[in-house]
Parts: C-alpha cells; structure tokens; sequence
C-alpha cells in the first residue's frame, strides 16, 4: 500500500480512497454507459414520452403524419364511452382478484414451505414450473384444461356424476371473469411465493422461540411476530403484482381475447383493439395515460394506508 | 411455526400441501397426457388422465407440418441475438455504474423501477411508429432492438451487481503491475464476470423467447411470426384432433425456460431476482 501511496497520480485522488489510474473522469463514464443509455433514450424514454403526447392527439392509423393536438377532446370521449367503463371495472376486477387470491395462496404456499414436510421438493419444483412457462403457454395450456369437449374440468364433473356442472367455462358469461382469474392466479402464484418464502427466511427464529416460551399460540406467533416482519415485503409484492395485472395482456389474449361479450375486456386488450383494428392511436394513447395515472392514484392510498399500519 | 407441532396440525398441513399440488400439477399433467395422446384418444367424447397409446407424434407433426417449426426458428434467431446485443450493450454501462459514482447511472437504475409501471399500450403506439419509419417494422432486427432495450434496465442491473462483487483490489493490482485500462478488462474483469454475462445472456434470451405483446403487433408477415404468436394463432384454428400438437409445441416452447429457471434456481430461491421474469 505504501508504495501505491506514493504514486503521484494516487495521491490527487487520496481523498477518494480509490487510488488507480482509473480515476472517474466525466468523458469515461458517458462514453461506457452511452451504448446503453442511448438505446433507452430512443426506444424507451422517447416512445414513452411521445405515447403520452399522443393521448392529446387525433392520431389515427394512415394518416399520423399530421396529428393536431386536441387536448382533453379523448378523455371527454372517454368518460362517455361505454366499452372503456366496462374494461376499467373488468381490469380492476381482475387486478385486485388475481392480486388478492395469489397473494393469499402464495402466503400459504410459502409458510407450508418453509415447514420441515416431506414432498417440499415436489411442491418447490412444482411451483416454479409455472413462472417458466411463457403466457401464452399459460393460457394454451388452460385452454385444454377448460375445454368444452376434451377438458380436465368437465371430465372431472363427469366422474364424479356432477355432469350439471359442466359447462363452457371461458365461454359463459357468468363463469368466464373468474375462469381467467383462476389462470392468472396459477401464473402468477409461484413469484410472489418465492418472494415471500426469501422473506419468511429472513423473519427472526430467536423472536419466535421467545414468544413461543411466553406461551404464544401458532396464531399469535404468526399474527404478532411474522406477519410484521413480512410486512415491507408484503407491500413491495403486492403492489407490483397489482401493476403487472393490471396491465397483463397476453395471458387473457389467448384464452378469451376479451369475450364472452367483453365480460373479459382487461383494459390493454380495450387499447389494443382500438388502436391496432379501429387504428385510433391517440385514444388508445388516452387510455394508457389514465391507465397510469389509476395505477399511481390506487397505489399511492394503499401504500400510505400500509405505511400508516406499520408505523 | 416452529417447535413440535401437534399431530393434528401436522395433519393439517399435508392437507393443505396436497391441495396445493393437485392446483398447481393437475393442468401440467394435462398438458402432458394431450401431447401424447394419438388423434383417435383426442376426440374422444371422455378423455383420459393418462394416454391408452402414448405417442410422439404430436410432437413430430408441430414441427413439420403446422408452421411451428419456422416459428421456432424465428425465436431462436430473436432470441440469440437480442441476448448477444443485450450483454454487449451492458457490459461497459454495467461497469461503469458499478465502480463509479453518477447521477446519470443512477438515473439509468431508476428507470428500472418507473418502466415496470407503463403499460405497453403507451409505448407500442410510438414504437411501432418509429420502427415503421426507419424501415424496420414487420421485421426480427425490429423487433430484435425493441427487446434489447426492453431487457435493458434489467441486464445493467443485474451485471453491475455481479462487477461489484470483483474485487476492486484485484484491479489495481494489476494497473500496478503496469497493465494498461483495456488489459486489466480483458485479463481480470471479463473472465471474473464470465457467470455474470452468462446469466444476463440468459436472461435476456428467454425474455425475448417469452415475449408475445410486441412480436403480435410489430410482426405481420405469418412467415417471420416467432414462436408465441404463432402458437396463439394456432389456438385461433383449433379443432379437438389439433389439441395434441399445440400441447407438444407449447411443451416444447417451455424447455428454454425451464433450462434457465434450473440453471437459476439458486438465486431465484433467493429472491433477489424473482422481480425480474414476469411475462
């Protein structure tokens, strides 16, 4: 070190205590971090930023060359359209369906697998495979397991003689929401399982033995010392879950594509339709726009409630 | 929670364990009974658990007959080369925002966190303009750069963690020893990082292997579809009797995955990288 200390390049950047010739100058940095900022600068921050404009605009399809800024004139039109309401209210069912479901399973899952049992393996394998597999599988894969004809489910109702229970399941309007909603919850359930069960592993094993010497019971120990560990955790996967649920698509989009009759319609299958068969981009922008501003709306109440709670 | 459990609870929770299988199993085995199963077992009027015949040839047919063969081999391209591009992007970028201190680095890893909360609709719009006015929309080198960049944030992300993990010792050992800048990247830096650039590389790969939302509406010719659409449209046509090759082409579009998910499976179960894969 001390001969280190005695170059004299070293010693300028002494204060900093990384010494080497690798002292951070400006042009370095940017001319290392330019092929990577670039890229997003154009395809990423400036499409999103455009997109948002967008939402101000008549842009249609054929004829994008000249847009004219309407302001407000798609949210007006939005508020009074019909299909809009009915995917907002469809996608926050499902949203906060998906979310609520897969979270509590996942919890289950998580505690059941932090447990000395046997088949734990089998469970942990189990449930990983479905977080490999790509949506659109996901969605194939239900697609044969809720088939009219040739599907797991009626089979089942079959066998155990409850064939009055069989039915179109993605094709009836009243089972079709909830149908999907399982779907997403299987797809979904093994990420925010995996999040919880690193969380659990991190929970403090000495303030459980003290609270079970105190004669805590299991519910006391799980409501009083886990749960407020898990707590941060809860609410970081809880709300992502939400986002990407909100704004999932392709899962949807192979098993129902919105129907029956829109009972389906998640709002990016909504802003797809509009955009990519009506061609109206600067709607569909619209939608996106409000859609973002729901999302941070709902996420800034249940994250200040959640913060509130853990204080 | 902890300590001896009662043999009632304990009862409980294999219960509830089996539950959990049954869920989480049953629609696999499904998938897998369809995919054997010959034509005839197909569009019988009560289909089995498990197959009389067991046979391949759903997954032979998938691949040669049904236009999921070219589709598979469009992936594979995308894919390849998307991983290729993410990991030379990011190599430097991740470097410098590992070893040193700035406002523009940080502002690159915030963005991580801001974009998982736009939906696509708002960037397909102007992507797809964009793309359509260079020239590159309706094709892979598109829809190749559209998920390079979507792999992005989180490539830098996790590269920058594995650089900081070298020793920074290691490096000004050797800039001691009068290696120059590029030599101490190439001689200690790079073969250090080689299972960092690995798994950015596979990450990358299976994301753009996954991806359907941008490859349904950036690619229109059927002939240059990558494996997702062509499968979705593939259920679009189904009869009963093609049930089997889309169960064994949809099997067959999961092995990339499943390979990277073993190969992870450590830091996965860690949990420091289950926020990145989400479809």
């Amino acid at each position: 070190m001390t001969t280190l200390a005695e170059r004299p390049d070293v010693e300028r950047a002494g204060s900093a205590r990384r010494p080497s010739r690798f002292r951070s100058d400006r042009t370095t940095i940017y001319l290392l971090l330019l092929p990577s900022l670039l890229p997003i600068l154009l395809l990423s921050v400036f499409p999103l930023l455009r997109g948002i404009y967008l939402g101000f605009t008549d842009a249609r399809a054929g004829r994008n060359v000249e847009v004219s800024f309407t302001g407000l004139a798609n949210y007006r039109e939005l508020l009074g359209d019909e299909l809009f309401w009915n995917s907002f209210k469809i996608g926050l069912l499902w949203a906060v369906g998906v979310t609520v479901l897969q979270f509590l399973l996942a919890l289950g899952l998580a505690l059941l697998l932090n447990q000395q049992l046997r088949f734990r393996g089998v469970a942990r394998v189990l449930a990983v495979v479905p977080w490999a597999m790509p949506p659109v599988v996901v969605g194939i894969l239900w697609k044969l397991v809720y088939h009219p004809d040739a599907g797991l489910i009626n089979e089942f109702f079959h066998r155990i003689g409850a064939d009055g229970l069989r039915t179109n399941w993605l094709g009836d309007f009243s089972t079709a929401l909830p149908a999907v909603i399982i779907v997403g919850v299987w797809a979904g359930m093994p990420q925010t399982t995996v999040v919880l069960l690193a969380g659990l592993q991190g929970v403090g094993r000495e303030l459980h033995e003290a609270a079970a010497v105190d004669g805590a019971s299991t519910w006391h120990r799980f409501r009083h010392v886990t749960l407020p560990a898990l707590a941060p955790v809860i609410v970081a996967i809880t709300s992502l879950d939400f986002i990407w649920n909100f704004n999932s698509f392709g899962l949807v989009y192979v098993l129902t594509a919105g129907g029956p009759g829109g009972k389906t319609m998640l709002p990016m299958l909504f802003a797809y339709e509009e955009a990519f068969r009506y061609g109206n981009y600067g709607y569909a922008a619209a939608l996106g726009n409000v859609m973002v501003v729901i999302i941070v709306a709902l996420l800034a109440v249940y994250l200040r409630r959640r913060l509130r709670e853990a204080n | 929670m902890f300590g001896k459990p009662s043999r009632t609870s304990r009862t409980l929770q294999y219960l509830a364990l089996a539950g959990y299988l049954i869920f989480l199993g049953f629609p696999l085995v499904w998938l897998l009974s369809t995919a054997f199963k010959p034509p005839r077992e197909l569009v019988r009027l009560h289909p089995t658990l498990i197959p009389d015949n067991p046979t391949v040839q759903n997954f032979v047919q998938a691949f040669t007959e049904q236009e999921l063969g070219r589709a598979a081999l469009n992936s594979l391209q995308v894919s390849l080369a998307s991983a290729v591009l993410t990991v030379l992007v990011a190599m430097p970028a991740s470097y410098a925002l590992a070893r040193f201190r700035s406002k523009l680095g940080t502002a690159a890893l915030g963005w991580v966190l801001l974009s998982q909360l736009f939906p696509f609709v708002l960037l397909i719009i102007p992507i797809f303009l964009v793309l359509r006015q260079v020239g590159l929309a309706n094709t892979h080198a598109g829809l190749v750069l559209i998920y390079v960049v979507w792999a992005l944030p989180f490539a830098l992300w996790m590269l920058q963690g594995f650089v900081r993990n070298i020793p920074r010792e290691l490096e000004e050992a050797a800039s001691v020893d009068g290696a120059t800048r590029v030599q101490v990247l190439r001689r200690v830096v790079f073969p250090l990082l080689a299972p960092g650039l690995v798994a950015t590389a596979l990450f990358s790969f299976i994301s753009a292997w996954n991806e359907f939302f941008f490859a349904l509406v950036l690619i229109k010719t059927p002939e240059l579809a990558t494996l997702p659409v062509a499968l979705a449209r593939f259920v679009g046509i189904e009869g009963t009797a093609r049930l089997g090759p889309l169960a064994a082409g949809s099997l067959l579009a999961t092995l990339p995955s499943l390979i990277f998910f073993a190969f992870m499976q450590r830091r996965l179960s860690s949990g420091s990288l289950a926020g990145a894969v989400k479809g």
